[in-house]
């Protein structure tokens, strides 16, 4: 849908279009309709399922994925909006066996019971970790930035824990 | 979320001239509140305009005492922004006290300042350090932006392209942040400028508004102790579940106190 | 092995690794080909009922399957949703059980009741037709208030004063002679706060109707599909049990809103047999709010009464519990059976006599969260226990101490119907003392002052009755079902074992704990274990994961299984081995026959089990599987003191804890990591309560006002610290692993200890659950004003 000029691209009420998007690396397709949210897209058009929905008004975090290298919400994002952009979920930071080390991290410090807010958390701490790259990260400033991921299970406290130890392994 | 019609604009021109000729269409910008709002189906655009890939919309400069940032520019550039942080920390810390750091990831200064949310960061700043909003047709002053709740000055079809911060003697933010949407119960923008100081409170009232008494109070003595006097009138003030209008008012005294002695 | 892995050990958790990998698999994740999405129809009104409802605009929309109300799911025969646990009232008459709909039928008490659902290809389509139905709705009186509701208008036909039932326990004669006979005598009202559960993954459900077999699989969000098929099969009439599989795959999260059978499963499953298609339903956060099961919701007045050396004599309960508009699964249990009997907490009160009113008003139904009456059992106790101690001039914690039950006294019977089979209340008080250095306070204090700050500091004594139910005495107290729990051990030929248990869970990590047991008693490893669970195709029974229950009675049911599978192993190595069970040893996962070096190992035996070639069929029949059902014969006493010290601004209300402080005693631990993040996440929901989450519902028109995660505060990370645990361990003495159960200890103990630290810090008697900055701020104004006006 990239296009020349002043006009990148327009895409009707109802009307499925194409996405093309690079996902965890790989040039990716879709047909989608405008008001298809990129985590529909991950979800429904890619089966990457490890991105979830927790909430409609952008608050929880479930959905985080990395958005051109940086953490975003994606429900509060459209799938067309992600033509051309890179995006990376959680299926594409490490595999069983090859495991990112903010995930070893998470299964390490005993970061998660349920299961279902992890990979934003694993998401956003990467984000966390990659933005205070060099300086000492403190409990207080990973708190601080979990503010956009709710977690009903932990308590934090073993989150806290994970993505301190995950970003020193980084 | 109803659908709607996208399309991507590669230049302010383009993104004007689509919305002079559409009848209810939105800009797109962070999509923060928007795209939120049309999930719950409070709005129903038939068209979105999106403008984040116009590049020549993103963007810091600093020069001659004037810190420029282009309407498309994210809060976390704000944040995390050197240039920002040396000339106006302030602004800096305000913009890293948004949402949280996903949604700074997205949400945009120009996307911000062009909803008016009452209880949204950004307008604190743009009034309470003096700054003027520059538009795809002219330039409209701070304080004569934010004309009421989710009202601006903007005319059909005008579109924010940049804020200009003048650099302020020194200046602090305090916030008290909604415990749930993070979004600001109180937040009070306080600067010594070389036209005088200015107190600017959002979240409080149905749309910032500059403390005027505190200011006089503040120019002749820039401490923390001159307010001492000083209430805010609860009359008018937001009420809801985590506030009441008197703690709202009281809190718009103790968060200007507490950014004075940040700077005094 | 199992010195690293067996019962004890800080197992790493083996479902980790799909979950953080983003490869878990939760409901919403499983779609099926021709999969058909339903939209629920939701009241807009708190009270209303339906004079017309016209579909055909709906039906005719381009991707409308279809569109069904009540009347298509009573014309079906779907019965009501029933309420599995009969209260009595103090008159003796039962409980007034009002009719529950999975959709409403004529009437619509609540906001976000649903009253159709429409069926569509797409879920945009479905949520088209649903914006078309305009039902003639007749608005009637609504009432949400808990005090006043049975002075309002009825909300059922034929239930007067809104009153379910009126229900006493203990004895009122006695304790109103110990309030009468006093030296002392506190009097606390107490409101225990509405919550919204907000499991982070919201409720699902997908039913898949095959016509060629006519089997129905449902696949739901459930902390107990046995459970929910048993309740759907019997008693809704969805299915024949035999032709109806619960699929409960991974579940994020419950904390109680999982456990009860909802309209939307039901609906979900019963439209997928009329349209013979896969229907697929995804809660969005907003009908989380209006639809998930609250928790909570009492309005309490209690008197203490005490005599001049401060010894409990006496302590009289009256609570008005919030329903809700229609009875939930487990509703009535809750603020009777769950509460009062809880109400000795660690003292030897001698006398204790409650009365709770459970009423109607027109909210979202209110069952079991984390805790599930035993919070508002410790919430009471522990507030009323600190304002007594401030009343009388004395050290909150020595108040408690003359006061516990002593060690010595075990089991001890309290005079509200339960028997403590063990515990030491002293020494998790001691501990949690020092750990938190209760006695520094006082220059922590003095120090905070000095920065212009006010510290407080508070106690809470707690103790919950978990590992639901000794089956007998839950029939005597009105449950439906026994509480059985079941548990299979399936060793396959090669020697490794498949686990089949009845419980489920929701974050808890059995798949590591309870394999951890088994390897501790079959001695293999733990990757030679796979613990499958939430599939009633799979397991053959269990009541799920509630109560803190699972490892307490479904691991108890794993040893038995665990022993009958040695017992049959001795057989089959003595055969083997030419010896006699009797005289075979069984240690480290070797069978040898005592006093010689003849052995098999547990894989022989497994392979010796299934394809023997010489097999004395008569005494011993080939296989190697058990299955075991434990019913305890008490409830475990999970107990603990925990420590809550906080740091106000008087300025602005902002509360922060500064420490906090769990001593806990849950007997045996199987995996102490587990364990603390349990205790971790208990704490910080009901630091949550105590501090930021207030369900509110509009008095006049009875809409939410606190219906999504705008406006519905729960903790982040931020708002919380890291918390100093320990643990007493005294071992429970009446189940095979002597645990007790720990998921819900931290929601029950922490949210008085919160609360009396802010009180403490800030000098005033009573303040009401979530302590917002307003609400602290707005106490020290009245203090303030108060104090000028003196």
């Amino acid at each position: 849908m990239t296009g020349f000029g002043d006009f990148l691209g327009e895409f009707g009420d109802n009307m499925t279009v194409r996405v093309t998007t690079t996902v965890n690396g790989k040039l990716v397709s879709g047909d989608v309709e405008p008001n298809t949210l990129l985590v529909e897209f991950v979800r429904e058009n890619l089966g990457l399922t490890g991105t979830h929905v927790g909430c409609d008004t952008s608050q929880c975090g479930a959905c985080t994925v990395h958005f051109d290298g940086k953490p975003v919400k994606a429900c509060t994002i459209l799938a067309l909006q992600a033509e051309g952009h890179q995006v990376l979920t959680i299926e594409g930071i490490g595999q069983p066996g090859n495991l990112h080390p903010m995930q070893a991290a998470f299964q390490e410090n005993h970061g998660l019971q349920c299961g279902f807010c992890t990979p934003g958390m694993i998401m956003a701490g990467i984000g966390i970790a990659e933005r205070n790259k060099g300086a000492s990260l403190s409990e207080e400033t990973i708190r601080a930035e979990l503010e956009g991921n709710i977690c009903r299970c932990t308590g934090y406290h073993n989150i806290v824990k994970s993505i301190a130890a995950g970003a020193r392994d980084m | 979320m109803y659908n709607f019609t996208y399309h991507r604009a590669g230049s302010v021109d383009a993104a004007a001239s689509r919305l002079a000729e559409s009848g209810d269409a939105k800009l797109l910008a962070g999509g923060m509140t928007l795209l939120p709002t049309m999930k719950q189906r409070l709005a129903q655009p038939s068209e979105l305009i999106d403008l984040n890939e116009i590049d020549g919309l993103k963007g810091i400069t600093v020069s001659g005492g004037t810190v420029t940032i282009g309407a498309m520019t994210r809060h976390a550039d704000v944040a995390a922004s050197a240039e920002v942080k040396q000339a106006i920390p302030a602004l800096a810390r305000l913009a890293g006290l948004i949402g949280d750091p996903a949604v700074r990831n997205r949400g945009t200064i120009g996307g911000s300042i062009a909803n008016n949310d009452p209880s949204a960061d950004y307008p604190a700043a743009v009034v309470g350090l003096g700054a003027t909003v520059v538009t795809n047709k002219r330039e409209i002053a701070g304080d004569d932006f934010f004309t009421g709740m989710f009202e601006t000055a903007l005319d059909e079809g005008e579109i924010v392209t940049a804020v200009r911060f003048p650099v302020p003697q020194k200046a602090a933010y305090f916030k008290f942040p909604n415990p749930a949407s993070r979004y600001a119960v109180v937040g009070v923008m306080v600067a010594k400028t070389a036209s005088g100081v200015r107190v600017a409170v959002t979240g409080a009232g149905p749309c910032v508004f500059r403390q005027s008494d505190m200011e006089s109070a503040l120019s002749g003595n820039f401490s923390a102790d001159a307010l001492s006097g000083i209430s805010q009138d609860a009359d008018g003030l937001n009420e809801d579940i985590h506030a009441s209008a008197e703690y709202r008012a009281s809190l718009v005294v103790v968060g200007a106190k507490r950014a004075v002695a940040e700077i005094a | 092995m199992t010195a690293e892995t067996g019962i004890g050990a800080r197992v790493r958790r083996k479902e980790d690794v799909r979950f953080i990998t983003g490869r878990g698999r939760y409901t919403d994740d499983i779609n099926r080909p021709g999969q058909l999405h339903a939209v629920f129809a939701r009241s807009p009104y708190a009270h209303a009922r339906i004079g017309s409802l016209d579909i055909s605009g709906a039906e005719a929309l381009p991707g409308v399957v279809a569109v069904l109300t009540g009347a298509d799911l009573a014309a079906d025969g779907i019965g009501p949703l029933p309420c599995g646990w009969m209260i009595h009232s103090r008159d003796g008459s039962p409980m007034k059980q009002p009719p529950h709909p999975a959709l409403s039928q004529g009437t619509v008490r609540y906001v976000g009741e649903p009253y159709a659902v429409v069926i569509g290809e797409t879920r945009e389509a479905a949520q088209a037709g649903a914006d078309l139905l305009d039902p003639d709705f007749q608005e009637l009186p609504a009432n949400v208030d808990t005090a006043s509701a049975q002075s309002t208008a009825p909300i059922h036909d034929g239930i007067a004063n809104n009153l379910c039932y009126d229900w006493t326990l203990g004895d009122e004669a006695a304790t109103d002679a110990a309030l009468a006979s006093a030296a002392h005598v506190v009097e606390l009202d107490i409101i225990n706060n509405r919550l919204i559960p907000n499991a982070i993954e919201p409720r699902a459900a997908l039913g898949d109707y095959d016509a060629g077999t006519d089997m129905l699989t449902l696949y739901t969000t459930s902390q107990n599909p046995h459970l929910a098929r048993l309740v759907l099969s019997a008693f809704v009439g969805l299915a024949p049990e035999h032709k109806l599989r619960v699929v409960s795959p991974d579940v994020g999260g419950g904390f109680g809103s999982k456990i009860f059978i909802y309209s939307e499963e039901t609906v979900c499953g019963w439209a997928s047999k009329r349209l013979r298609r896969p229907v697929k339903w995804t809660a969005d956060r907003s009908e989380a709010f209006l639809n998930d099961a609250h928790g909570r919701d009492h309005v309490t007045k209690a008197r203490l009464a005490l005599d001049a050396q401060g010894r409990f004599l006496g302590l009289k309960v009256s609570t008005i519990a919030n329903l809700g508009a229609y009875m939930s699964t487990f509703s009535s249990s809750i603020p009777t059976y769950l509460y009062g009997t809880l109400l000795a907490g660690q003292y030897t009160t001698p006398a204790i006599f409650v009365e709770v009113r459970s009423v109607f008003t027109n909210t979202t139904p209110v069952d079991a969260y984390r805790g599930a009456g035993r919070p508002e059992a410790t919430f009471l106790l522990e507030r009323i226990v600190e304002t007594a101690a401030r009343e009388l001039g004395m050290d909150p914690a020595e108040l408690r101490r003359r006061n516990l039950i002593p060690k010595d006294a075990f089991p001890y019977a309290t005079p509200v119907a339960l028997v403590y089979d063990t515990g030491d209340y002293q020494a998790c008080l001691d501990k949690a003392l020092a750990l938190s250095d209760y006695a520094g306070f006082p220059a922590r204090k003095a120090a905070a002052k000095a920065r212009g700050k006010l510290r407080g500091i508070g106690l809470s004594c707690y103790i919950e009755a978990c590992g639901l139910a000794p089956s007998r005495l839950a029939g005597q107290l009105g449950a439906g079902v026994g509480l059985y729990e079941s548990a299979e051990i399936r060793v396959n030929p090669t020697g490794n074992v498949t686990v089949f248990t009845g419980t489920h869970s929701h974050g808890q990590g059995h798949e590591t704990t309870f394999a951890q047991v088994v390897s501790s008693r079959l001695g293999i490893g733990l990757d030679q274990i796979e613990v499958v669970h939430g599939d009633t195709s799979q397991g053959q029974f269990g009541l799920g994961t509630y109560g803190s229950r699972s490892l307490a009675v479904g691991g108890s049911a794993l040893m038995k299984a665990s022993d009958k599978i040695v017992t049959k192993c001795r057989k089959i190595a003595a055969y083997l081995l030419e010896s006699k069970p009797e005289d075979i040893d069984f240690e480290d996962g070797v069978f040898r026959v005592r006093g010689t070096n003849k052995a098999k190992t547990f894989g022989e035996i497994a392979f010796a089990a299934y394809v023997p070639h010489h097999y004395p069929l008569e005494e011993l029949e080939p296989g190697l599987q058990e299955t075991a059902f434990y019913d305890p014969q008490n409830f475990t006493y999970p107990a603990g003191a925990y420590v809550c010290e906080v740091e106000v601004d008087p300025d602005t209300g902002i509360t922060r804890i500064v420490k906090f402080t769990a001593v806990d005693d849950f007997g045996q631990v199987i995996n102490p990591m587990i364990v603390e993040g349990q205790v971790h996440g208990g704490i910080a929901q009901g630091i949550g309560q105590a501090m930021l989450e207030a369900c509110r519902y509009d008095r006049e028109t009875g809409q939410l006002l606190t219906g999504s995660m705008m406006d519905y505060a729960m903790p982040r990370a931020d708002d919380l610290v890291n918390f100093d645990l320990d643990v007493v361990r005294t071992d429970c003495t009446h189940n095979p692993l002597g645990v007790k159960g720990c998921g819900e200890a931290g929601a029950i103990g922490s949210p008085p200890a919160v609360i009396n630290a802010i009180t403490d810090a800030i000098g005033v008697r009573t303040l009401d659950m979530p302590a917002t900055p307003l609400k602290v701020w707005t106490a020290l104004q009245a203090g303030s004003a108060a104090a000028k006006g003196s």
